[in-house]
């Protein structure tokens, strides 16, 4: 296997972009990373999308998107996983590089929400559950991390201020960040003071509807040192799976896919969990990051909340967690989230954060943990400056 | 709806048939046909008991379009005796009165009522036991 | 002996009261309830239809009757609000307590007479051996117009009897039917609410037709009204029930236990099949029982009962409907009754 590195990014500002297609900020992402890496010629895409067809009507993504480009014949997959697929889209460029099938490879994700009204969306986001079993009886995405919040407080005595402290770090964060959807800061009341969505989870517990796209660039390393482009080496990835019932799990809210993911990616490196600088999760809603924090080990279970409320997931706490805003302020296309991480953590190991988000200290090893459905897939990648 | 999924799954909505591996007696609900513990292939057909208890619920107050008319609504994850969990609306409660623990009855009953035209579809739902 | 095996009731836990019906429509709530004999009538959730309430009934019968259900050879369900035009109630109810495919099924409908059909029909499939148990329901979620006399009184239930041979709860000594074409109470092929003859539906239809059905099955019998320990009425409101059972000689003792109308409304083809439910949970054995449905269009349906002893261990193997009736009961206002009841309009 020959190892692989990032060697451009490229996002845009996200958000209800109602002037723009499905195409059009597909294009405008890809570019942008192109333009990053110094390239205008990819060798083959993949294009992370959890579901075209029941957003905009629009499957068969991979060859859509190749095309717009500017890049027709090259061969191009849509991969999906949920909320997952952009980390999905980004582990099957590395295997494309590492195999050797491919030199130069765009992973990409991208999500247009908004053509299509509320329950619309969540009729499609929906999709993402059990079928049969979940949604038949009328459960939503924020209704699933509700239940797995509703057993974990229960459980765990957490109190509904310790959980507003998670979305209130993200928009601090996040309202550093020119390219997220919602960069403004929230007062901890303001959590509990807004809309219930379904309870325990207010409106302000929830990650947004989204349009939005992120594409990386990934070559040999060999490679990028010939490019003379600073590039990140990407030295773990890991994925795992789980029940998409959340019901036939044996515990409602231990996250074992993100575990077991995590795990998988650090032995992969050869990193412990200690050695990790800074981390972006998968924090759809609140109780979902520190769900994560959990499984991936930063702490002990039943730790998660108290420790985002303690302070030790800022941007100056013992691990920075989600400094890019996370999905709360960031936005959530689903399927450009893995990818949009996979930006911020680039953007932090080379030191180039905007907006004073801008980790202290150079950090050296990021990590990201992107996330589908209820947690029944979880994919985990390292990335390190070499 | 189209009708055979409804059809397909009657079965398990209507009688609350779940099956058991012939070998390691582990309970599947729907049934499968491999047992993901011991990876044997044979079940027999169970019935699950009319009662369980709430082991966690929300209350969904932006639905999908389906049960748009039907919100704020109440769902929830039971646990059965015999330790199989299954999720399911609770009905006939007040809202503000649900607590993890709470005896639940399984009762037969609509879902997903929208539409006018299409075949109806029922399953059973959640009723905290009063009597 | 043929006769009820085991017996059930269903009943929606949600009320309105007939103040907050005339408070919508401008009417003098006092008269109606004095009128109508009637304080409040039970309201079905949208997702309670008489498919739901048969097969919730038919859950209780079956725990009464201790039987298995695949020895039911055939599932009836009558109703005037089958939640389908066209395609069976029965099926569903078969398919949920688990007798199919080795049953028959029909949907009945005549009015409030569609319960006790299925149950007469039932008696004879087992009289004559063609079934070992028949179920039989009688149960409806029925409508009223809006601000017409019947939404005050247009409620939800049902009630299920399995009949058969063996370990019989209540004998079915005699029937007796009496049938003429009256039609006091109508609903044509796309109308939404049925539509009825006022006062016509008083003495030329559902007195003439109840007494009728009086005087011919207690000739069949060779009984008097003195003879009975228990009678129950069709009762499309609290008052009819009481002024037939005084025109026949019948005491308020004898019809208590099975006037319900005044608490839950008319529950169509529920009606006299709950009452009898509710009268087999406080009776003994020995007990003889009259029940005389009424359905418009008319007809009645008479069975006489007598209670034995399986009784006393049958009557609490399920709920009681009085607990149905009394217990848990919570009241709504007209909007979340209009609500439920698809009375609002909405952009398809």
């Amino acid at each position: 296997m020959r190892d692989v590195a990032v060697v451009g990014i490229g996002i845009m500002k996200w958000g209800e972009l109602w002037e723009k297609s499905f195409r059009d900020i597909f294009v405008e992402a890809a570019l942008n990373s192109l333009d990053d890496a110094g390239v205008d010629k990819i060798d083959s895409l993949v294009v992370g999308c959890m579901t075209g067809g029941l957003f905009v009507g629009q499957e068969h993504v991979g060859a859509i998107m190749a095309d717009y480009l500017g890049q027709k014949n090259i061969p191009a997959a849509h991969v999906e996983s949920a909320c997952a697929s952009g980390g999905l889209a980004l582990r099957q460029g590395i295997f494309e590089v590492a195999s050797g099938m491919s030199d130069i490879v765009m992973a990409a994700g991208v999500e247009k929400m908004t053509d299509t009204s509320g329950d619309g969306a969540t009729y499609a986001l929906a999709a993402a559950a059990d079928q049969e079993y979940e949604v038949f009886h009328g459960v939503t995405f924020p209704g699933l991390y509700a239940m797995m919040a509703c057993a974990y407080m229960n459980k765990y005595k957490v109190t509904r201020k310790q959980l507003s402290s998670i979305p209130v770090k993200a928009h601090h964060n996040g309202a550093m960040n020119p390219y997220a959807q919602y960069p403004f800061p929230i007062k901890i009341e303001d959590v509990a003071n807004g809309v219930k969505v379904a309870d325990p989870l207010y409106l302000l517990d929830c990650s947004p509807i989204t349009d939005g796209a992120a594409a990386c660039i990934l070559t040999t390393v060999e490679n990028a040192k010939k490019m003379k482009k600073p590039y990140i080496k990407i030295t773990g990835s890991g994925m795992a799976t789980d029940t998409i019932a959340l019901s036939q799990r044996d515990s409602l809210f231990w996250l074992k896919s993100t575990e077991i993911a995590g795990k998988n990616a650090l032995k992969m490196a050869g990193r412990k969990i200690s050695d990790i600088d800074c981390v972006e999760v998968h924090d759809c809603f609140s109780i979902a990051e520190a769900l994560v924090t959990e499984a991936l080990g930063f702490f002990k279970p039943g730790m998660g909340v108290k420790a985002a409320a303690a302070g030790k997931t800022a941007l100056d706490g013992q691990i920075p967690v989600n400094p890019s805003g996370g999905l709360k302020s960031k936005g959530h296309p689903v399927g450009a989230t893995g990818i949009g991480q996979v930006v911020e953590i680039v953007k932090q190991l080379r030191g180039e954060a905007e907006g004073g988000r801008q980790i202290k200290g150079s950090p050296k090893i990021g990590m990201t943990q992107n996330m589908g459905g209820s947690g029944a897939s979880a994919v985990v990648h390292i990335l390190e400056v070499e | 709806m189209f009708p055979s999924r409804i059809w397909r799954e009657m079965p398990q909505r209507y009688r609350l048939e779940a099956s058991t591996c012939k070998k390691c007696g582990k309970i599947f609900y729907p049934p499968r046909l491999i047992c993901d513990k011991c990876g044997y292939r044979k079940f027999e057909k169970i019935n699950l008991p009319e009662e369980g208890k709430l082991k966690t619920f929300t209350v969904i107050r932006t639905p999908a379009s389906q049960f748009s008319d039907e919100a704020p609504y109440a769902i929830g994850i039971i646990r059965f005796s015999n330790g199989l969990q299954m999720m399911g609306q609770i009905v006939d409660c007040d809202l503000e009165k649900l607590k993890i623990g709470q005896a639940m009855r399984l009762e037969f009953r609509r879902v997903q009522t929208h539409d006018t035209h299409g075949v109806l579809s029922y399953a059973h739902k959640f009723v905290p036991k009063w009597y | 002996m043929v006769g009820i095996v085991g017996y059930g009731a269903q009943i929606p836990r949600h009320r309105i009261k007939v103040e907050e019906i005339a408070k919508v429509w401008g009417a003098d709530a006092p008269s109606y309830k004095k009128g109508l004999m009637l304080s409040e009538k039970s309201v079905p959730t949208p997702d309670v239809d008489t498919i739901t309430l048969s097969v919730a009934a038919a859950r209780n019968a079956l725990k009464r009757a201790l039987i298995n259900p695949k020895d039911i050879g055939a599932v009836y369900v009558g109703s005037e609000s089958h939640p389908y035009a066209v395609k069976p109630s029965g099926t569903t109810v078969a398919e949920a307590i688990g007798c199919v495919p080795d049953c028959h099924c029909a949907d009945f409908e005549f009015a409030c007479k569609a319960g006790s059909e299925a149950m007469f029909v039932g008696l004879g499939l087992v009289k004559s051996g063609f079934c070992k148990y028949v179920l039989a329901i009688g149960g409806d979620t029925s409508q009223g117009a809006p601000g017409d006399a019947l939404e005050y009184s247009a409620a939800a239930g049902a009630a299920a009897f399995i009949m058969g041979k063996k370990d019989v709860i209540a004998e079915c000594t005699h029937t007796y039917s009496f049938m003429t074409d009256t039609p006091d109470f109508w609903r044509r092929e796309h109308e939404f609410y049925p539509q009825h003859a006022g006062r016509f539906t008083g003495e030329p239809a559902y007195f003439r037709t109840v007494k009728g059905a009086a005087a011919g099955i207690l000739k069949k019998a060779g009984m008097t009204p003195k003879d009975f320990d228990y009678v129950i009425f069709h009762q499309p409101n609290g008052k009819f029930p009481q002024r037939v059972g005084k025109m026949l000689g019948f005491t308020k003792k004898q019809i208590e236990p099975g006037w319900l109308a005044p608490r839950l409304g008319n529950t169509y083809s529920g009606a006299s099949p709950i009452g009898l439910t509710s009268t087999l949970d406080i009776s003994k054995p020995g007990d003889k029982i009259l029940m005389i449905s009424y359905g418009s269009g008319a007809g009645s349906d008479a069975f006489v009962w007598k209670v034995t002893d399986r009784i006393k261990e049958a009557r609490d193997l399920a709920v009681r409907t009085s607990t149905l009736l009394d217990k848990n009961i919570t009241y709504v206002d007209y909007g979340t009754y209009a609500k439920y009841r698809h009375k609002i309009l909405k952009n398809k």
